[in-house]
């Protein structure tokens, strides 16, 4: 994405940067769903204050796309009356948003102390040999990615790993990897592995 | 000690409303409500309670502070972004107990005088986040949010935010940044959040762990709440214990309870076969404790005189496979990610700490090294705006400290020398 969106980013003419540009992705609107959702959630902060919902609304161009593109940025700013900029720079700061296409999975593993403490490194370790990818990458047919992340506040349950930002796995072995990475594989949750949720519930 | 803040999270679907209504649910609101605003910050203060997010300051002052000769709305900014590494009670309280929240938002709201409450959730937690969701909705439905909660004539909403993955989106002045919908990067103080907080208004930001607190206080009185731990540090307290020991879990006590006591009572002891080597008290923030400084009360006051801090209540318990290198490093990796970059001796002093770190991990430093992460940590310390920069030199400062002979021995022997079974084979050390 341009500074300004008259000027376009041509690396040799105007800057030097190596500043990675954003991916313009596809051609962007929200889907309808998608807007209204958007417009509820901006009746929770005051009317001159919509700013506030910019994260709200980089994660609906994230679900829409499967990572925020500098397409959706634009028109997250046009809807917030916001530069195109001051987008990007909320969306570069924040980890849970992917700046890139990633994987149909995006396994984040925990690998902060108290995990590291439980074997957090092997299990990281195992992924990346079962995977056939190095952490940071997704694999040739886009089905995973792999992440390192940092403490998710469950150091109880160490180690931690999440799946899209969303779905939790704890006390993984290094053992368990080779199931986990199949379940996924297979779109199949195993509930031995899952639900951070203190279960009590039946 | 009887727990209060988590006797029923074991029981089957605590989380919900009917449950909660049946346990003395938003009584404390009810009291509080019939009293005056000033009334309720001075119970508030009588009880002495303390924030339990990380700095321990009084809650009650914290309120009175808040600016009240103001045509300005004012707010209440819930600090459930919960993200200090060895801390996940607030997560506990959410998933179990989210309603004793949302009644600590609303009396919260009530003293002060704000009419909304945010609360900032960690991106991280969206499992939580939509058991607080549905359980708000039905909070909303039954009239004890929104518009005149129970008959009172009082109107308070509660807003869930969700952050999107950033440590310093905790600190208070960097979380009201990020629900303005900017980068989480602190703000200069003064003015404080009191004066100008949220939107420039006065506000009160609290963790979660702190406004779960407030009900039983309206509801058993302060001096019950003042009597249930050593003097100024009283009420009951979740402490979270993880790392090297049988049975990690959060465990509800007073601050009388000892460290020994929480590590080895509560939590289970060591490992078969393995004793204790260092542990952080309060989050990965604050200075390590050795294994005799650990019969030591753990509140505020004690763990402060024993030179470290309570912080966010995060025990983290290393035993003697442990190496404080890699222990180090690991953290200085943690801080080195998450600095927001608005300090440049916090932005580059953690690039060069972990760089050092690294260097010496993988047994190709010097023996300067050493004395270099010392002094880069000095000229990190008390040189940011926000308390990060002093957190991010501690792991590096009090390891040298404490395990100067082991950075030695990496220098000396070009490897690392502890034995760890549980560590990757293809880190940068050699072979153990
Ligand atoms: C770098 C940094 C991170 C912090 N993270 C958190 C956090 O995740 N949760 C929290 O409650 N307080 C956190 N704090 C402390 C807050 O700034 C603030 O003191 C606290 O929310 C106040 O609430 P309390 O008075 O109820 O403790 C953090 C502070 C710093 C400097
Ligand atoms: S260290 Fe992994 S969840 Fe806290």
């Amino acid at each position: 994405m341009s500074f300004h969106p008259l000027m376009a980013y041509d690396r040799a003419r105007f800057q030097k940067s190596e500043r990675k540009i954003a991916d313009e992705g596809p051609p962007f609107v929200f889907t309808p769903e998608r807007r209204a959702k958007l417009d509820d959630i901006l009746t929770k902060y005051p009317p001159d204050k919509k700013r506030s919902a910019v994260l709200a609304a980089l994660y609906l161009v994230q679900e829409q796309v499967g990572y925020v593109t500098a397409g959706g940025m634009r028109h997250v700013a046009g809807i917030l009356d916001l530069a195109p900029a001051e987008v990007e720079d909320v969306a570069t700061y924040y980890v849970m948003f992917f700046k890139e296409p990633v994987g149909k999975h995006v396994v984040q593993v925990c690998r902060t102390l108290s995990c590291a403490l439980m074997g957090a490194e092997r299990v990281t370790e195992t992924l990346s040999e079962k995977l056939g990818i190095k952490v940071g990458e997704t694999d040739a047919s886009g089905t995973f990615t792999l992440l390192e992340f940092e403490c998710l506040g469950a150091c109880d349950r160490a180690p931690v790993i999440m799946v899209n930002n969303a779905q939790w796995y704890e006390c993984v072995r290094p053992e368990d990897v080779g199931r986990l990475v199949d379940d996924l594989t297979a779109s199949k949750r195993d509930p031995a592995f899952s639900g951070c949720h203190l279960k009590v519930e039946a | 000690m009887e727990p209060v803040l988590t006797r029923y999270i074991r029981e089957p679907n605590s989380y919900t409303l009917a449950f909660f209504l049946k346990h003395e649910g938003y009584e404390g609101l009810r009291k509080a409500l019939a009293m005056a605003p000033t009334d309720v910050i001075e119970t508030v203060k009588t009880s002495g309670l303390r924030g339990r997010g990380g700095a321990g300051f009084p809650t009650g002052m914290k309120w009175q502070f808040v600016l009240t000769d103001t045509p300005l709305p004012k707010y209440i900014c819930c600090n459930a972004d919960e993200s200090e590494p060895g801390t996940f009670k607030d997560h506990l309280l959410m998933e179990r107990n989210p309603h004793l929240m949302f009644e600590g938002c609303l009396i919260g709201c009530w003293a002060i005088g704000a009419k909304v409450a945010y609360i900032y959730i960690r991106g991280e937690f969206f499992h939580v986040q939509e058991i607080l969701e549905a359980e708000l909705a039905k909070a909303y439905a039954q009239g004890y949010v929104g518009k005149n909660i129970l008959g009172t004539g009082f109107d308070c909403d509660i807003v869930i935010h969700r952050g999107a993955g950033a440590y310093e989106a905790g600190e208070e002045t960097a979380l009201i940044e990020s629900l303005e919908g900017k980068r989480a990067q602190p703000r200069i103080k003064p003015p404080f959040p009191a004066v100008a907080g949220l939107y420039n208004c006065p506000s009160a930001v609290n963790n979660v762990e702190t406004l779960c607190n407030l009900p039983s206080i309206f509801i058993n009185g302060p001096q019950w709440f003042a009597g249930l731990g050593p003097e100024k540090n009283g009420g009951p307290k979740l402490f979270c214990v993880s790392g090297h020991v049988k049975k990690p879990g959060v465990f509800e006590a007073t601050m009388h309870t000892t460290l020994r006591e929480l590590i080895f009572e509560h939590a289970g002891g060591m490992r078969d076969g393995r004793h204790i080597k260092a542990v952080i008290p309060g989050g990965s923030s604050v200075p390590m404790l050795l294994p005799h400084e650990l019969d030591i009360p753990a509140s505020f006051d004690a763990v402060a005189k024993a030179g470290s801090m309570l912080g966010s209540a995060g025990i983290i318990v290393m035993d003697d496979t442990t190496c404080m290198v890699w222990a180090a490093r690991n953290l200085l990796h943690f801080y080195k990610h998450e600095s927001c970059g608005k300090c440049t001796p916090c932005r580059e002093g953690c690039d060069w700490l972990y760089k050092v770190l690294t260097r010496i991990e993988a047994g190709e430093g010097e023996l300067r090294d050493i004395d270099l992460l010392v002094s880069v940590g000095n000229n990190i310390v008390g040189k940011t705006l926000c308390a990060f920069g002093d957190a991010a030199a501690t792991p590096a400062l009090t390891t040298v400290k404490h395990f100067r002979p082991e950075f030695e021995a990496h220098v000396s022997e070009g490897r690392c020398t502890v034995p760890a079974d549980w560590r990757a084979t293809g880190m940068p050390v050699a072979a153990h």
